[in-house]
């Protein structure tokens, strides 16, 4: 399946790029799933968000195919 | 009742009074309750000389106008007005401007302090600080007592 990934602020800056696209075999893996997948030797701290299609959800949420993933870390905006 | 999101510079009281001559009838608000947030020059003893705000325009978007519709459920407002900027700011740059025109000022300082505190807990912004050569990321925001929870 097709998967849009964006990152964040200190994660982009640890993964080193603002967006991905990637085509994954696994159907159904979740948000911590597809991370360690992509991202599998750089560790995703404990304190990250993760949004799909733009709205919070959990790192066991179910990504699937088209989803746009964004994986960052606690907002400070205001 | 504009949520707006920019990159550059902008005047609060500009805005505000831009606002209210084309978009407020007069009479309509007995109160009206501004929250401007800028830049300062100093952040924990060590001078800012500048600040990047990243953010995810459309998730910061309709965070900001979910938290905007949560509070016209709770108070009587007639008009609000939220802007955001991002980008590269400098000290004294307005950052935040949250103004809420209502009947009442209860209703007004309310509904002001709700969406501050949801949009600086929810919406999707990250300040990165510039000292010099060192860039610092900021983890968290301070917390508001006494503001309910969405």
């Amino acid at each position: 399946m097709s998967i849009t990934i964006k990152y964040f602020a200190s994660l982009r800056e640890a993964v080193g790029q603002a967006e991905q696209q990637c085509q994954i075999s696994a159907v159904g893996c979740n948000a911590a799933e597809l991370w360690a997948q992509i991202n599998g030797s750089i560790a995703l701290p404990d304190n990250s968000l993760v949004a799909i299609n733009k709205n919070y959800a959990s790192l066991d949420a179910r990504v699937n195919d088209g989803d746009e993933v964004a994986f960052f870390p606690p907002v400070t905006g205001g | 009742m504009p949520v707006i999101l920019q990159d550059f510079e902008f005047s609060p009281y500009q805005r505000l009074q831009e606002y209210e001559e084309q978009c407020c009838k007069p009479g309509e608000s007995g109160a009206t309750v501004n929250f401007i947030g800028s830049l300062r020059d100093m952040h924990e003893g060590s001078p800012v000389e500048a600040m990047t705000i990243e953010c995810y325009p459309d998730m910061a978007l309709q965070e900001i106008e979910q938290v905007c519709e949560e509070s016209a459920k709770q108070w009587q407002i007639h008009h609000f007005l939220v802007m955001h900027r991002y980008g590269r700011v400098e000290p004294g740059d307005a950052l935040v401007l949250v103004a809420i025109w209502s009947t009442h000022r209860q209703q007004a300082f309310d509904a002001c302090r709700y969406i501050i505190h949801h949009l600086k807990h929810k919406a999707p912004f990250w300040k990165q600080e510039h000292h010099g050569d060192n860039n610092r990321w900021l983890e968290s925001n301070t917390n508001d007592e006494g503001v309910g929870q969405c």
